[in-house]
C-alpha cells in the first residue's frame, strides 16, 4: 500500500536531516522525497511517498507528528491527491529517430527544452505513472541522463471541503 | 551578563539543585558562572554517570535531571545515559559545550556533532547560535523535558555563545509552541467505553507500566483498583506502581516475569495496558495475546498505541488525570471469581528454586534486605541476572524501584544511586548489582566518597556475566564465550581503597548479621554476597 504525507515542517537547518533519520531508524521506506519552501518563509512543505502494511503507515504518520518540528501532517492516498512529478531527460538522437521523438513527444505533453548536434533534453511534468509510460516509450532511445523530482501532491479540492 | 550567565540563572528559575558532570575547555564558561550560584555541582568520574545520576534525582523527585559536560568525547560519553534516559522516557536536561561557533563543522579539536549523534535519543535538542535565544531555549527545554511523554533534550552551547554578552535577559513566563501540545486528559468518549468494557469484562486486568510512576499516578490508580476491585500486573518498569503485597497485585509479566502473572495476562478478557510499551520482552507476540481479548491502550504517547498491537479502545493522556477522571465513574465490577482464580494461580505456579548451601541464595537475601529496609527506601536494580532476581523477589512497600528496564544499560545503579540519594537525604538507597555491572561504574565510588552519600551497594558476586552465561547454558550447552570474571577484583580491598565499610556475606547464614550491619552503617557501604556462579534466574 502506498501513501502520501504531506508534512508542514519548521524551515530549520537539521529538519530534513531529521525526518529523513526518522525513516532510516524505524525502517520506514521512502519511496520520494521533495521539500520546498511555503508561502510563509519560516515553513518547509515536505511531500512524502511511502509504503508498507496498514499499521506501519499508521506509524509514520504518528512518528512524524511526535517530532517537534512537524508542525502539520496531511495523509492521503494516490487517488486522493493530484500529484505531479517533473523528470529532465537527456538523449543521444540522430535523423532518423528525431521525428519518433518529437511525435512521443508531442502525445506525451513532453517539451524539447534544450537541443545540440547530436544531443537534445526534455521535459515532462506530469504525474508519476504518465512520466513512467513515457520513458517506457523512448526506452529504444540511448538515453545520457535522468533527473526526477519525486511526487509533488496536494489533497483534491473536493476532499478538502469534507 | 554573560551566556553562561543567563544558563545558571534560568537553572536558577527551574529551581535545579544539581547539576552533574565533568568540565572540559568547552563548557568551563557554565563551571565558571556556576560558582556565583547555589546550585551544586558533582563531579562524576565518567560523563556516562552524569545522565545516570541525573536520571536518579529524576525519579526520586519527579523533576528534571540535569546534566553539564564538555565538548567532543565528554558529549560523546554521556550518549549511553542519555539513550538510557530516552528509553525509560526519564526527563533530563543535558548541557554539552562545543567548540567555537565559527570552527563548527571544520573538525577541530574535541569536536563532535552530538546534536546529530544524539537525535534518535532525545526529544529534541537544541544548537544555540545566538546568545538572545538562551531564555527562550532553557524554558522550552525544560517544558519538553517534563511533559507529556517525558524525556532528555540535549542543548548544546558553542563556547563563544556562552561568553557572549547577553541584551535584556529575562526568562519568559509562558511558550508558545505551535508543535507541541502534549495531551493531558482523555477523552471523555473513550473514558466511558472503558468503563463498559470493564463492566461487560468477567476477567479484566490492568496491566502497568513506568508510565504509572512518571504521571504520580500511584495513589489515582490504588483508589481506582480498590474501588473496582480490579487485578493489577506490571511491566518491569511498572514495579512499585502498586505494592508488592497488595492483594490485587499479581506481579511482573514478561519473559522474566512471574508464570503467574503472564498466565493471568493471557486468560483476562479485558486488558488495560497503562504506560506501557507492549515491547518485547514485557509481551512476546502481542498480537497472539491480544487475539482473545478486548485491549484497552492508555498512553501519554499516541505513537506507542498501535505501535505493537492494536487496541480496541484507544485513549491518549496523562495517567494520573485519566485515573483522576475515571476514579468520578461509578460502576460495577464482579471480579470476585477472578481474583479467587488467580490467587489460585498464583500458589500453583509459584517459582521454587532449589539454592546451594554453599552459597548466598539471592531469593533470600533479596526478600531478607527488602524486608529490613525502610519502608519508603529506594532501591536501584542494575542489569543482569541481580535484575531479575531483583524484580522477582524485592517487596516494594511505598518506596521507590529504578532500573534500567528499556535499555538494560549495565552500570546503572551505582551513579543512579548516587543521584536519588543525593536528591533525598533522608531515604535509605541501596543499589544492587553484579560483579560485571559493579566494575562499570566503580569509578564512581570516588564521587559517592567525596560527595559522602550514605549509599549502601550490594554487589551480588557470581564471577561471571551471569545472565550472558545463563543464556550461554541454554543456548550453546555450556559452551561459554567472553562471560568468565576471574575472581576480580578483591572487593574488600577496593573499599579500603575508596575508604569506606565492607561488609561479606558468604552464605546464608551470613545473611541477617550482614544485612544488619550494612543498614547500620552510616556512610556508603559496600555489600559483598556471594551468590553460586552457575545459578539461573530461569
Amino acid at each position: 500500500m502506498k501513501k502520501i504525507y504531506s508534512v508542514l515542517v519548521e524551515n530549520r537547518s537539521g529538519v530534513l536531516s531529521k525526518v529523513s533519520g526518522l525513516f532510516a531508524r524505524r525502517c520506514f521506506n521512502i519511496d520520494s522525497l521533495v521539500v520546498g519552501e511555503t508561502f510563509d518563509p519560516e515553513v518547509s512543505n515536505m511531500t512524502i511517498v511511502s509504503s508498507g502494511d496498514e499499521r506501519t503507515l499508521e506509524q509514520i504518520e504518528k512518528q512524524l507528528n511526535k517530532k517537534l518540528d512537524v508542525i502539520k501532517v496531511k495523509t492521503f492516498k494516490e487517488s486522493q491527491a493530484i500529484s505531479r512529478e517533473l523528470m529532465l531527460i537527456k538523449l543521444k538522437y540522430n535523423k532518423n529517430n528525431r521525428k519518433d521523438i518529437m511525435e512521443i513527444c508531442d502525445i506525451c505533453k513532453a517539451e524539447i527544452v534544450d537541443i545540440s548536434k547530436n544531443h537534445m533534453m526534455i521535459q515532462i511534468c506530469d504525474t508519476p505513472e504518465k512520466i513512467c509510460v513515457f520513458r517506457s516509450m523512448i526506452s529504444g532511445i540511448s538515453v545520457v541522463e535522468v533527473a526526477r523530482t519525486g511526487t509533488l501532491a496536494l489533497p483534491k479540492c473536493s476532499d478538502l471541503e469534507n | 551578563m554573560n551566556g553562561a550567565d543567563a544558563i545558571i540563572k534560568c537553572l536558577e528559575e527551574e529551581n535545579v539543585k544539581y547539576v552533574f558532570g565533568y568540565p572540559g575547555v568547552a563548557i568551563c564558561p557554565f563551571y565558571n558562572s556556576i560558582l556565583s550560584s547555589d546550585i551544586k555541582t558533582v563531579l562524576v568520574r565518567t560523563e556516562q554517570s552524569a545522565a545516570h545520576a541525573a536520571s536518579g534525582l529524576a525519579r526520586t523527585t519527579g523533576e528534571v535531571g540535569v546534566c553539564a559536560v564538555t565538548s567532543g568525547p565528554g558529549a560523546t560519553n554521556l550518549i549511553t545515559g542519555i539513550a538510557t534516559a530516552f528509553a525509560d522516557s526519564i526527563p533530563l536536561v543535558c548541557i554539552t559545550g562545543q567548540v567555537n561557533s565559527s570552527l563548527l563543522g571544520s573538525d577541530v579539536f574535541q569536536e563532535a556533532d552530538i546534536t546529530g549523534a544524539v537525535e534518535s535519543f532525545v526529544k529534541y535538542s537544541y544548537l544555540v547560535r545566538n546568545v538572545n535565544d538562551i531564555p527562550r531555549i532553557m524554558k522550552e527545554a525544560f517544558h519538553i523535558a517534563s511533559t507529556g511523554r517525558k524525556g532528555p533534550v540535549l542543548i548544546d552551547i558553542p563556547i563563544d555563545v556562552q561568553n557572549a554578552t547577553i541584551k535584556n535577559y529575562k526568562y519568559p513566563d509562558s511558550l508558545s509552541m505551535r508543535t507541541y501540545k502534549p495531551t493531558v486528559k482523555g477523552n471523555y468518549g473513550q473514558l466511558k467505553k472503558l468503563v463498559n468494557a470493564l463492566e461487560k469484562a468477567k476477567k479484566p486486568i490492568i496491566c502497568v507500566g513506568g508510565g504509572i510512576s512518571l504521571s504520580g499516578a500511584n495513589d489515582e490508580l490504588l483508589k481506582f483498583i480498590e474501588k473496582n476491585n480490579i487485578p493489577v500486573v506490571s511491566t518491569m518498569m511498572g514495579i512499585g506502581a502498586v505494592a508488592t503485597k497488595h492483594p490485587l497485585y499479581f506481579g511482573m509479566v514478561g519473559n522474566n516475569g512471574k508464570p503467574y502473572a503472564n498466565k493471568a495476562m493471557n486468560e483476562s478478557d479485558t486488558l488495560v495496558m497503562v504506560g506501557a510499551r507492549v515491547a518485547d520482552r514485557a509481551i512476546n507476540s502481542p498480537d497472539i495475546v491480544m487475539s482473545n481479548k478486548v485491549l484497552i491502550h492508555i498512553d501519554v504517547d499516541p505513537a506507542e498505541i498501535g505501535k505493537n498491537c492494536g487496541p480496541t479502545i484507544p485513549i491518549v493522556g496523562d495517567a494520573k488525570a485519566i485515573f483522576e477522571d475515571l476514579n468520578k465513574e461509578e460502576f460495577k465490577t464482579d471480579t470476585e471469581g477472578w481474583i479467587k482464580e488467580l490467587n489460585q494461580y498464583k500458589t500453583e505456579l509459584e517459582i521454587k528454586r532449589n539454592p546451594d548451601k554453599n552459597f548466598t541464595d539471592p531469593e533470600y537475601f533479596i526478600k531478607t534486605i527488602s524486608d529490613k529496609m525502610d519502608e519508603n527506601a529506594i532501591y536501584v536494580a542494575d542489569v543482569g541476572q541481580n535484575q531479575i532476581w531483583s524484580c522477582s523477589f524485592h517487596e516494594v512497600k511505598k518506596g521507590k524501584f529504578l532500573t534500567s528496564g528499556g535499555m538494560g544499560t549495565m552500570g546503572y545503579s551505582i551513579p543512579a544511586a548516587m543521584g536519588a540519594n543525593l536528591a533525598d537525604s533522608k531515604r535509605q538507597v541501596i543499589a544492587v548489582c553484579g560483579d560485571g555491572s559493579f566494575q562499570m561504574s566503580m569509578c564512581e565510588l570516588a564521587t559517592i566518597k567525596q560527595e559522602n552519600v550514605p549509599v549502601k551497594i550490594v554487589v551480588l558476586k557470581n564471577n561471571f556475566l551471569g545472565m550472558v552465561r545463563e543464556y550461554q547454558h541454554y543456548t550453546y550447552k555450556d559452551n561459554y564465550s567472553v562471560v568468565n570474571l576471574n575472581d576480580y577484583p578483591n572487593l574488600c580491598a577496593i573499599a579500603k581503597a575508596y575508604d569506606m565499610e565492607y561488609v561479606k556475606i558468604a552464605n546464608n547464614d551470613d545473611v541477617l548479621s550482614g544485612i544488619d550491619k550494612l543498614l547500620k552503617t552510616d556512610g556508603p557501604c559496600i555489600c559483598e554476597v556471594l551468590v553460586n556462579p552457575l545459578d539461573l534466574v530461569k
